[in-house]
């Protein structure tokens, strides 16, 4: 078990449908090992191998699956709270009729938030992964046939809240997308460079708090820009509906440029 | 905190890859900007090889340095953490090595040969 957080291996993950009612059909997936043969003597093999080979390899099958169906893939990343699946709740609402929208929920435990958004109105799996701390792409590629998303659709993968793990495994998304609040401190993204680095798009919750608040919004994307000068910051409140229609417009663009 | 999985890929990865051999050593890369903990990584091997091949490896982690490159004004530095700046004020560098997480070799050993199968001997 990990000595930090107590994560656990993929392995124990479960995939539920809130209703329930399809089955899950994993890809298959190539097994082509070279098997040295090895003397008495200790013999030293070379294997020159990324260690998160396999997850990568499966996170580009995961991509070519989706680019393939013109099915953008998302891949939503925050501290626990941030508000992600508040604003998948709000956007199904005010997007959904508009736009295909399917969802893949992370979460330890429960269906709590698959339930959520299927009566915001979408298509939703929800993944719980135990005492994982982060979604992969076996999980992905174990949901994306049964989710069947639409030509043309996009499926926004919710991971598990954490700022850490989920940087490190590829799922196959063609963007990451980081919720940051106002309620957390202005200098994560110099404590989480990672996830700050990895991000595409970051966008910035509860601005409507901001009265109550010591949160310097100009010093906090300063500390992200340094990080990464090149990710895009939009300022939201998903409870007010502030800000919104930029992030409707992103993603809207995302999905025209993969093409119907 | 995802260094279970990690040390369970590099497992993995190794007794895909040894046969019917006994795993003594095995050499991986770190690198200081990885994100990965060695002394975590070191502690989940011992589990995760447990009732394996590879029980009772050696694991050795090599930690290379992280190396950058300034956008800005064009120099090479050294980079300590995730989170570092170049002399000149800029912090958008560009990583050059560091990031790396890779399984270099290993040691195997055959283990000894089964014992000749006994066939029954030929009815005179």
């Amino acid at each position: 078990m990990c000595t930090t957080c107590g994560c656990s291996d993929g392995a124990g993950a479960t995939v539920t449908e809130p209703d329930a009612h399809h089955h899950h059909h994993p890809h298959d997936h190539a097994h082509d090992h070279a098997h040295p043969h090895a003397h008495d003597h200790p013999t030293t093999v070379t294997l020159e191998q990324r260690v998160l080979e396999r997850n990568d390899r499966l996170g580009e099958r995961n991509r070519g699956w989706l680019s393939a169906r013109n099915v953008l893939a998302l891949n939503l990343v925050s501290s626990p709270g941030a508000g992600k699946t508040s604003l998948l709740e709000r956007t199904i609402r005010d997007r959904g009729g508009a736009m295909a929208l399917s969802v893949i929920e992370g979460d330890q435990a429960t269906t709590r938030d698959a339930e959520r958004i299927r009566a915001a109105g979408a298509r939703v799996l929800q993944i719980n992964t135990g005492t994982g701390c982060h979604l992969d792409a076996e999980m992905i590629a174990r949901t994306l046939d049964s989710l069947d998303p639409p030509r043309g659709s996009a499926v926004l993968i919710e991971n598990v809240g954490n700022l850490v793990c989920p940087a490190l495994f590829d799922l196959g998304e063609h963007a990451k997308v980081l919720v940051a609040s106002v309620t957390e401190g202005e200098d994560k993204p110099l404590k989480y460079p990672h996830m700050f680095r990895a991000a595409e798009l970051l966008l910035l919750n509860k601005i409507d708090l901001l009265p109550h608040l010591d949160f310097d919004v100009g010093r906090f994307l300063d500390y992200a820009r340094s990080v990464n000068p090149r990710l895009q910051a939009l300022q939201v409140s998903v409870s007010r509906g502030t800000g919104l229609e930029a992030w409707y417009a992103w993603l809207q663009e995302r999905v025209s440029r993969l093409g119907t | 905190m995802h260094e279970l999985a990690i040390t369970r890929e590099i497992v993995a990865a190794v007794l895909a890859r040894s046969g019917s051999a006994r795993v003594t050593r095995v050499r991986v890369e770190i690198g200081k900007l990885a994100g990965v903990l060695p002394a975590s990584v070191r502690f989940c091997f011992e589990l995760c090889a447990e009732g394996t091949r590879a029980q009772g490896a050696e694991l050795v982690i090599l930690e290379p340095a992280g190396r950058g490159r300034c956008r800005a004004c064009e120099r090479e530095l050294v980079l300590d953490g995730p989170y570092s700046a170049c002399d000149c004020g800029s912090y958008d560098l560009e990583c050059l090595s560091g990031e790396q997480l890779l399984i270099r070799d290993m040691e195997v050993q055959e283990c000894a040969p089964p014992a000749a199968v006994q066939t029954a001997p030929a009815r005179p």
